[in-house]
């Protein structure tokens, strides 16, 4: 319980800064976002009317204040250049951000977690090489270039599938699926040949350790070992590494949503970052570092699930 | 017997797929690289809005055309005033806007008192200083009364910043454009796409097209293969590097036209040591257009000598004035007490024909010893750092907007350029109606610019648009931002 109570208080400290340093670099990064939208034949009292209208003229400490309460309240705020509510233009794009991280995450877990438990049982021999060196060059190749391969040859070359572009799911559901098939695999690749590496390494870490030599001695194949006692003792550094590749993929799937032109989270807050848009960039970062900290308290929750050392020795 | 049978069966269906194919098509899927912000022309100035609604959902008193002659637009007709004062409209019967309200006078005089108001943000609001007043005659005529000759003024009413709204929905144009235009919105789906469908009741001769998607795909490479797997039918726009896959592609055509953008090495005239006459032209000297447009453009650029647009019957060609010539550049560098040259900055926004040209003109400029560093920013603070703050010693930069010489007769613009010779002519100019006298003036103009070298004049940027060889009646040229699609339509 304690051990709860203390993760949920880190958690909101950590809101609370990331709030603080957000406005802060925002309010600092040059750049005038009436100029922005007004360009460079906007006469002086256009840009004042609009400086006026956006609220930029009220001194930072209480546009932090404001800013901070209104968010408390849920209201996000207006976005400046698309003049639209922040709350509606963030849960477009989390439609299309969301489900994309998830399948992508399916695929790379249901890819990499048994190539990795394949490989360790191999340990140090050739199938292991092969997989690792796979896995090696699945790490290395950037996945926006295997997004254009996968483009090359499913989209121009064959038609089976779209070349990138979404539709809305309230549209058309089946045509949306398709729409995130590419840009799922070419986000999952990379993802998987993490996991299964560090799959591997965590399963031959466990292989070594004395209550896996106790089993064998008590009569267990070295395979039944492994599953029974090696794989849940191994998933702890998986789970660390999931957390991280989640939070990515919520966030950092800008360059495979530009080669898919899908519209995202990561192209939103792109798009309003050069366009100086400040309350949008601001509240949906805000949006990011909540939805990355959550992962981290599951992550951290479930480490206690799956080690109960954990929960006694914190509690 | 059986065999027959499937024979025809077999032809019924060949038949029946190839009626199908030649069943014309009046849809059409467009795409291009920016996302409008917003959908409003009249409160923003991002070129993305006029591509999406000008002359599409939105219409002015007058329009321009092609070839960017000024033509009736909701204002059939018009008679001017001797002293050029004052200009009546007859309006054109029987409009509708798209949400079903009635267009008459009052809207034309909502629209101007909107976009003069104090608290209007009209991002072309200077445009319209000139206007005293709009007087609704009748519902089908109106009256503007300036306050001084504006030799621009119907060519300015025909631009999207002065396209007529309703009192009834202008507020909510940003999300929900309602105009009188041939085509009316239907819906956003913001980061894919805006979607366009004809407006029955449209007041004018019917468009070819019943749908209109634009797509936003701003990566070069993605587009392409946008293209190739004809997930979109053309793009008004395309990047010149990627033009060369579609050339020799008989399912496309490309068309290369012209754009009012003239591309500029713009100088801090106020600033040292750029204020010496001899430092410029020595720069205009070391500039060599024919390396920066095959570099910066892929050769697709039209090079100039003065700040006009080579398309517009004003022009004069003084690409001639300071040929490319090291030596006498190195002379005149001497002469103005910089034998050894000097270093500097430039500041180069995000766009590509900037950072390209601006590596040339670096590699060109260090042969006669002026050293340049080369400052990459974003656009945001390219317009706070250099337009608003004019803290720069040289910057590249496409000035896109039509007719807009007057900038050199303002001494407060970011060149810092005071010339009162060049500032009176242009008070001439703007007060003189007659198509010859304001020819002779636009030329003593570009003449006075380009022998002051005010800036490196390097080239006009083209417009490269690719599109479906079945496509046609799309501008080649655009002398106004937007893509129009009154007479876009397929053919066989």
């Amino acid at each position: 319980m304690l051990y709860l109570l203390r993760r949920l208080a880190g958690f909101a400290l950590t809101l609370l800064i990331a709030a603080l340093v957000i406005f802060v670099l925002l309010d600092l990064l040059p750049g005038d976002p009436a100029r922005f939208i007004l360009g460079i034949n906007a006469s002086a009292d256009a840009l004042a009317a609009l400086r006026l209208q956006m609220g930029l003229d009220i001194p930072a400490p209480a546009r932090f204040g404001n800013w901070v309460w209104s968010m408390l309240q849920g209201d996000f705020g207006v976005s400046h250049t698309q003049r639209a509510p922040v709350a509606k233009l963030i849960a477009e794009r989390m439609a299309v951000t969301l489900p994309l991280s998830v399948f992508a995450m399916a695929i790379s877990m249901a890819v990499g977690l048994p190539l990795g438990i394949l490989a360790a049982r191999h340990r140090g021999k050739p199938l292991d090489t092969a997989l690792m060196v796979m896995a090696q060059g699945g790490v290395a190749v950037p996945n926006f270039w295997f997004g254009m391969l996968l483009t090359l040859l499913f989209a121009v070359t064959l038609r089976w599938l779209p070349p990138g572009g979404f539709t809305p799911w309230y549209e058309d559901g089946w045509l949306a699926l398709r729409g995130l098939v590419l840009p799922s695999l070419a986000l999952a690749l990379p993802q998987a040949a993490i996991l299964a590496r560090v799959m591997r390494t965590a399963l031959v870490d466990v292989a070594g350790q004395d209550f896996i030599r106790t089993a064998r001695a008590k009569g267990m194949t070295y395979g039944e070992a492994i599953w029974r006692h090696g794989v849940r003792n191994a998933l702890l550094p998986v789970l660390t590494i999931l957390g991280l590749q989640f939070a990515y993929l919520i966030a950092g799937t800008i360059i495979v949503e530009n080669v898919f032109y899908l519209p995202g989270l990561g192209r939103l807050i792109f798009t309003a970052i050069s366009e100086r848009d400040l309350v949008l960039v601001r509240s949906a970062t805000m949006v990011l570092v909540l939805a990355v900290s959550a992962t981290m308290l599951v992550v951290d929750l479930t480490y206690a699930l799956v080690d109960p050392r954990l929960r006694e020795r914190r509690a | 017997m059986r065999a027959t049978k499937s024979l025809a069966l077999a032809m019924a269906g060949l038949l029946l797929a190839t009626g199908l194919a030649c069943a014309q098509s009046t849809e059409i899927r467009i795409g291009v690289a920016l996302e409008p912000p917003a959908l409003d022309p009249t409160a923003g100035a991002a070129e993305a809005i006029d591509v999406v609604v000008y002359q599409n959902i939105f219409e002015g008193l007058t329009r321009i055309d092609q070839t960017g002659a000024v033509q009736p637009g909701l204002a059939t007709a018009w008679t001017i005033t001797e002293d050029g004062l004052s200009y009546r409209f007859t309006l054109a019967q029987g409009v509708t806007f798209h949400d079903g309200t009635s267009f008459d006078a009052e809207d034309v005089k909502f629209t101007f008192e909107r976009l003069l108001a104090d608290d209007s943000v009209n991002a072309q609001k200077a445009l319209y200083q000139s206007i005293a007043a709009v007087t609704v005659i009748d519902p089908q005529t109106v009256e503007i009364t300036l306050s001084r000759p504006d030799g621009l003024f119907l060519f300015n009413l025909g631009r999207g910043d002065a396209v007529i709204v309703a009192p009834e929905s202008a507020d909510n144009n940003a999300n929900e454009p309602i105009g009188t235009g041939p085509f009316a919105f239907v819906q956003w789906d913001r980061g894919s796409r805006v979607i366009l469908e004809q407006y029955g009741p449209y007041w004018g001769e019917k468009p070819a097209l019943t749908k209109a998607s634009y797509v936003f795909i701003s990566d070069t490479a993605t587009m392409t293969n946008a293209l190739l797997a004809g997930d979109i039918d053309g793009t008004n726009n395309f990047a010149p590097e990627a033009l060369a896959v579609f050339e020799g592609n008989p399912q496309f055509k490309v068309l290369v036209g012209s754009t009012e953008g003239e591309t500029i090495l713009a100088t801090n005239n106020a600033r040292a040591p750029f204020d010496t006459l001899a430092v410029r032209q020595a720069m205009a000297h070391a500039i060599n257009r024919h390396d920066i447009i095959e570099g910066a453009t892929y050769g697709y650029g039209v090079p100039i000598g003065s700040h006009f647009a080579p398309h517009h019957p004003y022009y004069v060609d003084l690409t001639e004035t300071y040929p490319f010539d090291l030596d006498a550049a190195k002379t005149l560098l001497a002469g103005a007490g910089y034998p050894e040259g000097f270093s500097a900055t430039l500041k180069l926004p995000p766009v590509a024909y900037a950072r390209l040209s601006g590596q040339i003109i670096a590699s060109e400029f260090a042969k006669i010893g002026v050293r340049l560093e080369l400052i990459n920013m974003e656009w945001a603070q390219w317009l706070e750092d250099v337009f608003a703050n004019k803290d720069f010693d040289l910057t590249i930069i496409s000035h896109v907007e039509p007719f807009d010489i007057g900038i050199y007769a303002n001494p407060d613009y970011y060149f810092g350029y005071d010339n009162p010779e060049v500032q009176a002519l242009n008070e001439t100019l703007n007060a003189t109606t007659d198509e010859a006298q304001r020819k002779v003036l636009a030329q003593q103009i570009q003449i006075i610019i380009a022998k002051d070298a005010v800036n490196g004049y390097l080239f006009e940027l083209a417009q490269t648009g690719v599109w479906n060889a079945k496509l046609e009646g799309m501008w080649q040229n655009a002398p106004i931002e937007g893509v129009v699609l009154h007479d876009i339509h397929w053919v066989e």
